[in-house]
């Protein structure tokens, strides 16, 4: 075992990347899968703004339309941000609080498998007899009564990968709560690392409501169950209801992340400590909890009536204070800074007007009586749009750009970073901004076509030739990437020489077993601190060299997680393959018999020795 | 971890299960897990209240005629005394005497197994009463909330049973006291799921 990267062949690396429970390469397994499946979902945004792109466009039916938008919500919001979040946070937080890894390390692989055989299960739907057509909500009215398997391979799928969502949740927290390095006391923590601990928060409790909603959604249309279907005294709002408990705490879990990047980048390119740290955990804190507590503005025209309505509307209105007193932070993180636009920080500014826009709009519908003139329009579309790709998606580029570095040891080229986010920029208020006046003209959202008559042509028009801009710039973005690996120009620690926390203080490539000792964090921006003091090696140590404890590799999550996928087509089938319980059976069993595997098999991890370590000397310096 | 070397009761730390960094881990960890089966069963608690007696036209099924409390009033001791067995399990696991833990844990497995028997013995009757899982909003309902308290009651089972085989041989030590102790954390949850359920199916359904 030697940190000294030999030379392996297609196959041994894969076979390493299936049995890793590094946090480091279990954090490129999200970043490649989430950007793969960003790139599908993308593929959909622009098929739907090519069929919308002039009326009465016949370029795809009303039915394949339906699958298309359904399918690019579910998998941009389950399949790509998420993920892409999980990357960063486990190629960061672990560094960041001084870990040597996460707290459960064969959960954080499962926690992978399972999100990417759920992901897998779902787009495989496409070719399977089509995709679930009933929109990323799937409200029951609907859905129960989808024909073909869309539905259920919806509800399959988010329920598997939806498991590996709360287990990577629940790491989270243990390790946040549990590995933090000596000295790195709560409120010495990074916001990245808060806003992780927050967002894990969130989806321990905001998941098993949607657990429980698919699994209603899955006994009815696969097993008999009669929740939804009103004709056997069910009740279809129960679906809105399960839905949306999870699913508002679901944006903040998008966006509360995003907010922890773009204040690492906001202080690190102002070069100055982030403004008002207590009020940004605080207020972090604080959305989070708020954000249990509004799930029902979703359903302001279901008919709950005044009382509940005013409620819903007054909690909604509440969480902008928060939001606000984070935005007047980072801009005055900026105030009197000595600030470097690098790739990160353009986005990292680009995003306080667009996401203040996404906010605004917000706040109008949080008010129930004008929520019923904008329910179901491009109002809508537009206002979470500048939310999710104003804020979150914009989180994601400029994390890319910055955690590069961190997570691959180059650097990403500067130039053509600038031109894709001018690039994406420019498309996403082209392709957006207009639809809130679609959206104002009675345009309702969902629909395939249009008539030439209704004079929404040509602002529709417009914001398809946005969405040409946002591909532009990703297509950019690929070519960087490309050409970056291609180059593979090692940049070493620190590349952006103004890291404040102690991700950046450690050396490149970043050891197998992060920390050789375990740091001592004297403050906030600990690396910061040791670097005006003069400290050559960015840390001071809390333990002399000894021996690390470390896991080791198991293929078992990924045939775990191998099983749930097969089961589910069990389940799929049900009723109508003679196969389909065996098969369901035959999962399952594969499942349980790992999880068997797993607890008869003593797992006690290996040892690197201190003598090895002091062999290696500087392990950054190959 | 060395699982070689031996404790005495004397060498034994006073919490076994939270010794090692692992342990913590798990001990954590696992208190959350149960905060997220907490708002597990909330929704399934909300569904079933939503859909409680609701039907299609003319259902001859209630609450009111198919529960019997007798039954449940067994089913409801046996499991609070296999939670408590379970506790003794655990305070003899404090102890380091493993074979007076096992034996309680069997008799908790054994407790577990006559309330999964009852359990089974109650859905039978059910569906032979015509009252099958489909039948109506109210019979998805109560068989999906009751019954994933079930199929918790039978994962505990299968998974205290494997623990206590898997050490038989080699007795306590501090690699295996957190996995018996998060295991009762467990077995105590479901114990408090069931009052839940007690309480707000039975007694709210035939008395309510």
């Amino acid at each position: 075992m030697s940190s000294i990267a030999q030379k392996k062949g297609f196959g041994a690396t894969l076979w390493d990347y299936i049995t890793t429970v590094d946090h480091k390469k279990i954090a490129i397994l999200y970043l490649i899968t989430g950007g793969l499946f960003f790139i599908v979902g993308g593929i959909e945004a622009m098929l739907i703004r090519i069929q919308l792109a002039q009326p009465d466009n016949d370029f795809l039916s009303a039915g394949l339309y339906n699958e298309i938008i359904t399918m690019h919500g579910t998998t941009m919001i389950f399949l790509a941000a998420m993920p892409l979040l999980f990357a960063y946070m486990n190629a960061v937080v672990p560094l960041q609080i001084g870990a040597r890894d996460v707290a459960f390390p064969f959960l954080n692989s499962l926690g992978f498998w399972m999100f990417f055989f759920g992901g897998i299960f779902l787009n495989l739907s496409w070719f399977l007899g089509g995709a679930p057509d009933a929109g990323w909500t799937s409200y029951a009215s609907l859905a129960i009564s989808s024909p073909g398997h869309g539905v259920d391979f919806y509800a399959l799928g988010l329920q598997i990968s939806g498991g590996g969502t709360l287990i990577a949740g629940i790491n989270f927290l243990v390790t946040i709560i549990n590995m933090r390095a000596p000295g790195m006391t709560y409120m010495r923590m990074p916001l990245f690392t808060w806003s992780t601990f927050v967002a894990s928060a969130l989806i321990l409790f905001a998941f098993p409501p949607l657990t429980v909603g698919l699994f209603l959604m899955i006994f009815d249309r696969m097993f008999g169950a009669n929740f939804f279907d009103h004709t056997m005294g069910g009740n279809t709002i129960i679906w809105e209801h399960l839905f949306w408990i999870f699913g508002h705490p679901e944006v903040y879990i998008l966006i509360l992340p995003a907010f922890g990047i773009f204040s690492e980048i906001f202080s690190t390119f102002s070069r100055k400590r982030l403004f008002g740290y207590s009020a940004m955990v605080f207020a972090t804190v604080l959305i989070g909890f708020l954000g249990f507590m509004v799930w029902a503005h979703h359903m302001f025209t279901t008919g709950m009536g005044p009382t509940a309505n005013a409620i819903f509307a007054v909690a909604t209105m509440a969480i902008a204070v928060p939001t606000g007193v984070k935005i007047f932070n980072w801009l005055l993180t900026m105030w009197g800074g000595s600030i470097k636009f690098t790739t990160p920080m353009l986005y990292a500014v680009g995003f306080i007007p667009s996401f203040v826009a996404g906010g605004v709009t917000g706040v109008m519908q949080a008010s129930a009586p004008l929520d019923y003139q904008l329910h179901d329009s491009y109002f809508i579309v537009a206002h979470f749009h500048y939310v999710i790709v104003g804020g979150t998606v914009l989180a994601l580029l400029a994390g890319l750009h910055f955690y590069w570095p961190l997570m691959f040891n180059t650097m990403l080229n500067e130039t053509w970073g600038k031109i894709t986010f001018w690039l994406f920029f420019t498309g996403f208020h082209l392709t957006f901004f207009i639809q809130h006046f679609l959206g104002l003209m009675g345009m309702p959202r969902r629909v395939f076509t249009y008539g030439a008559d209704q004079g929404w042509d040509l602002f529709n028009l417009i914001s398809s030739l946005g969405a040409i801009f946002m591909a532009l710039g990703v297509i950019f973005l690929l070519a960087n990437i490309i050409i970056t690996i291609v180059k593979d120009k090692k940049v070493g620690r620190d590349p952006w020489e103004d890291g404040r926390t102690l991700e950046w203080a450690i050396p490149q490539p970043v050891p197998f077993y992060n920390f050789k000792q375990t740091p001592l964090v004297r403050g906030l921006d600990t690396y910061w601190i040791e670097k005006q003091e003069g400290n050559k090696e960015g840390m001071i140590y809390a333990e002399p060299i000894g021996d690390i404890h470390m896991p080791n590799n198991s293929v078992i999550p990924f045939v775990m997680s191998f099983g749930l996928f097969v089961g589910a087509f069990g389940a799929l089938y049900n009723g109508e393959q003679p196969w389909a319980i065996p098969v369901l059976g035959l999962g399952l069993l594969i499942t349980f018999l790992s999880m068997g595997a797993r607890s008869l098999k003593d797992d006690l991890g290996y040892h690197v020795h201190k003598e090895d370590l002091l062999d290696e000397k500087e392990g950054g310096k190959h | 971890m060395d699982l070689n070397t031996k404790y005495t009761p004397q060498s034994w730390p006073d919490h076994p299960e939270s010794s090692t960094l692992e342990g913590k881990n798990k001990f954590l960890g696992f208190w959350l897990f149960l905060g997220g089966e907490t708002v597990l069963f909330a929704s399934l608690f909300a569904t079933y209240l939503a859909l409680k007696n609701r039907g299609p036209e003319g259902m001859q099924f209630s609450t009111q005629e198919l529960f019997e409390l007798p039954l449940v009033f067994i089913m409801t001791m046996l499991l609070l005394t296999s939670s408590l067995t379970s506790v003794y399990a655990m305070y003899h696991m404090k102890n380091y005497n493993f074979k007076a833990m096992q034996a309680w844990l069997l008799v908790t497995v054994l407790l577990g197994a006559a309330f999964l028997g009852f359990e089974i013995y109650e859905f039978n009757h059910y569906v032979h009463l015509g009252f099958t899982y489909g039948q109506s909003s109210f019979s998805s309902a109560f068989f999906t909330l009751v019954g994933t308290h079930g199929l918790h009651v039978l994962i505990g089972l299968g998974w205290i049973t494997l623990l206590m085989i898997r050490n038989s041989k080699r007795g306590l030590n501090l690699y295996n006291a957190p996995k018996f102790y998060v295991a009762s954390l467990y077995w105590h949850f479901i114990d408090v799921v069931w009052v839940f359920i007690f309480t707000v199916v039975y007694l709210m359904g035939v008395i309510g």
